[in-house]
């Protein structure tokens, strides 16, 4: 490993992420810090990640991150859309999140009764540029 | 039909071509079998999207869940969040944002840059300079200059040395570490690495408290992805520094904290904190030079180095450069981790982030720093936050617990709580903290109960100070804090409970009445119906009555009377 082998593992992992954006890759975090996990977010994980099986669904991914901060909105996901603001969902349970899944992941439709807010905290941002 | 097939349901759901849905002015519409739902499409959106979800939606979900058809425009953008906006993320810039247990999200997201950098571009005292001038300071509570320590650590010529970053985060309320810890590792342990590089050490030990089990985890997967990468171990990013990083999981002992309880614990003694000097550059882990900083200081140390001094100084005051993240709890509105500029008043950090205090009640105190801390009342609102400002009021930064409280919580009782925390925590080793604790807790529980003296608030100020001034090790010497900060700003309510026998927050049930104000009372009949033990009686139109017999004290009257009528 060396400085060149670092830039060329960001510029994969970069571009890997733009392609996928480009072929409408969603991605869904669960947020899964040890107090969203208390506030169950192990169990939206589990229920999404079963109806993507169910659905045999490929241009999906899910990711589990960490904390997001807003302890009293927890359980909490953040769902990307290519080319649109990201939206954070909170006070999130495991059917909640799967009307989530099917409006807003599936359907393009932003879940807008659950939803907290759009966009990414400052410096956050998506690798997609957008 | 091309929605059906991208869900593999063509053979399962016919596309019938229909009559008017009669809702003209919603435009196109489509009717869902056999549920009979109509739904409406946006023309703005993507149809075959929009089918895909609804279909999917009905056909798949055992719940049948409702679309949603309210436009994106409706929900706030981030910025016009109060808990959001106000917040200046350095530290937990990957909050939420990245998977630790994946090393190239974080290289992505500029990671390991500054061990990069560190290694080829800089040598050790140009780090120490860098850091010295950011301004850094120790963010375990103390406020140490991190950059002094570091240099007074490499000054020492006896080999190996060490770097020890402290996860044991014991403090009731405090919980930023625990998250820096599982949602961003490895900036911990780059700033370790680069801690490493400065001092001259060649081994790191991570002191984590084993109620942190994922943080362990998470921890250890980054280091072993780390290793795999060459980003540690030995002759890393082939510039021949060795540098490798161990955990070490505590046994739950809030001592253990403190700098040299917690290296004696990593010894395997048992942990207990000794007389300084020698200090712990000078003599720490294995009577060794030893680096001890907080987990915050470290995820520091890369944004400082790859984004430079200057940058991190835009941030806060002059004395107390960068950020500080605070966990927040109690009666706000937003319990959570914030990251804000120091400087910033504690106002802003209660109501702006916080978004006030939780339902109807009044903001009251805020005790900052945990069990080491004091309480700061309304008239210390505008103060802003920084290591020398809290000082001088009498409490202290700390770790960086906020827990807020508001009219229904006794000061008093507050102040037993800590104390009782301090005194299960002691040690043992030294006698004012061991004893002199105890008895300030029986004091404290005597007057609760409603046999204080006045004589005791004296006793109680006197033992006090006898205790910061003489104990051994810093916990021994902040833990009568909480005491004296509630005597200094709440002493009228030990007083109550001292000469009136009163609790004046109705929180002491020993010197509650559970007696009806008949100025008060309404006859409603509200507090009859909640009684669990049905110790109160009511008839229409008449004064209930308590019966002290059955009463058990629950106070689940006084939470339902709208009048105030049960003291």
């Amino acid at each position: 490993m060396t400085g060149q082998d670092l830039i060329k593992i960001k510029k994969q992992y970069v571009d890997r992420v733009k392609s996928e954006a480009k072929s409408g890759f969603v991605t869904v975090d669960v947020h899964m810090g040890t107090c969203g996990i208390a506030a169950g977010s192990q169990k939206i994980f589990d229920a999404i990640e079963k109806e993507m099986e169910k659905l045999e669904a490929k241009n999906i991914k899910i990711r589990s991150t960490g904390c997001a901060g807003f302890c009293s909105m927890e359980p909490m996901i953040t769902v990307h859309v290519p080319g649109k603001p990201s939206v954070k969902y909170g006070k999130l349970d495991a059917k909640k999140a799967l009307e989530i899944f099917y409006s807003h992941v599936l359907g393009g439709h932003v879940k807008a009764d659950y939803a907290m807010s759009q966009g990414l905290e400052k410096p956050q941002h998506r690798l997609t540029g957008k | 039909m091309k929605a059906l097939y991208q869900l593999s349901l063509a053979d399962k759901v016919e596309l019938v071509e229909t009559d008017c849905l009669i809702s003209c002015q919603e435009g196109p519409s489509i009717m869902l079998l056999p549920s009979g739902r109509v739904a409406q499409v946006n023309p703005g959106h993507n149809f075959t999207a929009w089918l895909i979800a609804n279909i999917a939606a009905l056909y798949h979900s055992p719940h049948r869940p409702s679309i949603s058809l309210r436009g994106d425009a409706e929900i706030p953008p981030i910025e016009q969040m109060g808990f959001f906006s106000k917040q200046e993320l350095v530290v937990m810039r990957n909050r939420g944002h990245i998977d630790a247990e994946n090393i190239e999200e974080y290289i992505a997201h500029d990671g390991y840059m500054a061990l990069y950098k560190v290694l080829t571009a800089l040598e050790p005292e140009d780090v120490i300079k860098e850091i010295k001038s950011s301004g850094l300071r120790g963010r375990g509570g103390a406020g140490f200059p991190t950059g002094l320590k570091w240099e007074e650590t490499r000054g020492y010529k006896t080999n190996p040395k060490y770097v020890i970053c402290n996860g044991d985060e014991g403090d009731p309320g405090a919980f930023m570490d625990r998250s820096l810890m599982e949602s961003d590792p490895h900036a911990i342990i780059e700033g370790m690495a680069i801690c490493g590089y400065a001092i001259g050490a060649p081994q790191g030990y991570i002191y984590v408290r084993a109620e942190y089990p994922l943080a362990v985890k998470m921890l250890q997967t980054a280091i072993d992805n780390a290793v795999k990468k060459n980003l540690l171990g030995r002759n890393i990013m082939k510039s021949g520094f060795n540098f490798n990083i161990g955990i070490y999981p505590g046994a739950g002992a809030f001592v253990c904290g403190e700098s040299t309880a917690l290296m004696f614990s990593i010894e395997g003694k048992r942990g207990m904190p000794r007389i300084k000097p020698p200090r712990s550059a000078e003599a720490g882990l294995w009577e060794k030079p030893t680096c001890l900083n907080n987990v915050e200081t470290f995820a520091n140390i890369p944004q400082i180095i790859r984004r430079g001094a200057d940058w991190f100084k835009s941030f806060g005051t002059p004395e107390s450069t960068g950020t500080k993240v605070f966990s927040m709890s109690g009666a706000v509105r937003n319990v959570g981790l914030v990251e804000v500029p120091m400087g910033i008043t504690v106002r802003s950090l209660i109501f702006d982030i916080g978004g006030g205090i939780k339902g109807n009640a009044k903001f009251k105190a805020v005790q900052l720093g945990g069990p080491s801390g004091g309480c700061l009342t309304e008239e210390h609102l505008d103060i802003p936050i920084t290591f020398d400002s809290l000082q001088n009021v009498g409490s202290m930064m700390g770790s960086g617990g906020v827990v807020v409280m508001d009219d229904t919580n006794c000061m008093v009782d507050v102040a037993r709580f800590f104390t009782q925390f301090s005194v299960d925590e002691s040690c043992g080793k030294c006698v004012p903290c061991r004893t002199g604790l105890s008895v300030i807790l029986s004091i404290l529980e005597k007057i609760i109960m409603g046999n204080g003296v006045p004589e005791d608030l004296h006793e109680l100020e006197t033992l006090a100070l006898h205790i910061q001034k003489t104990s051994h090790c810093g916990l021994g010497q902040a833990a009568p804090n909480p005491v004296l900060s509630t005597l200094r700003y709440f002493r009228h309510e030990y007083e109550a409970h001292i000469y009136d026998k009163r609790c004046p927050a109705l929180v002491c049930t020993d010197l509650i009445h559970f007696e009806i104000n008949a100025d008060n009372c309404k006859k409603c009949g509200l507090c009859a119906k909640v009684c669990p033990a049905g110790a109160i009686s009511w008839q229409k139109k008449e004064m209930p009555v308590i019966d002290k017999i059955i009463c058990t004290k629950c106070k689940s009257c006084i939470r339902a009377c709208k009048f105030e009528a049960i003291y």
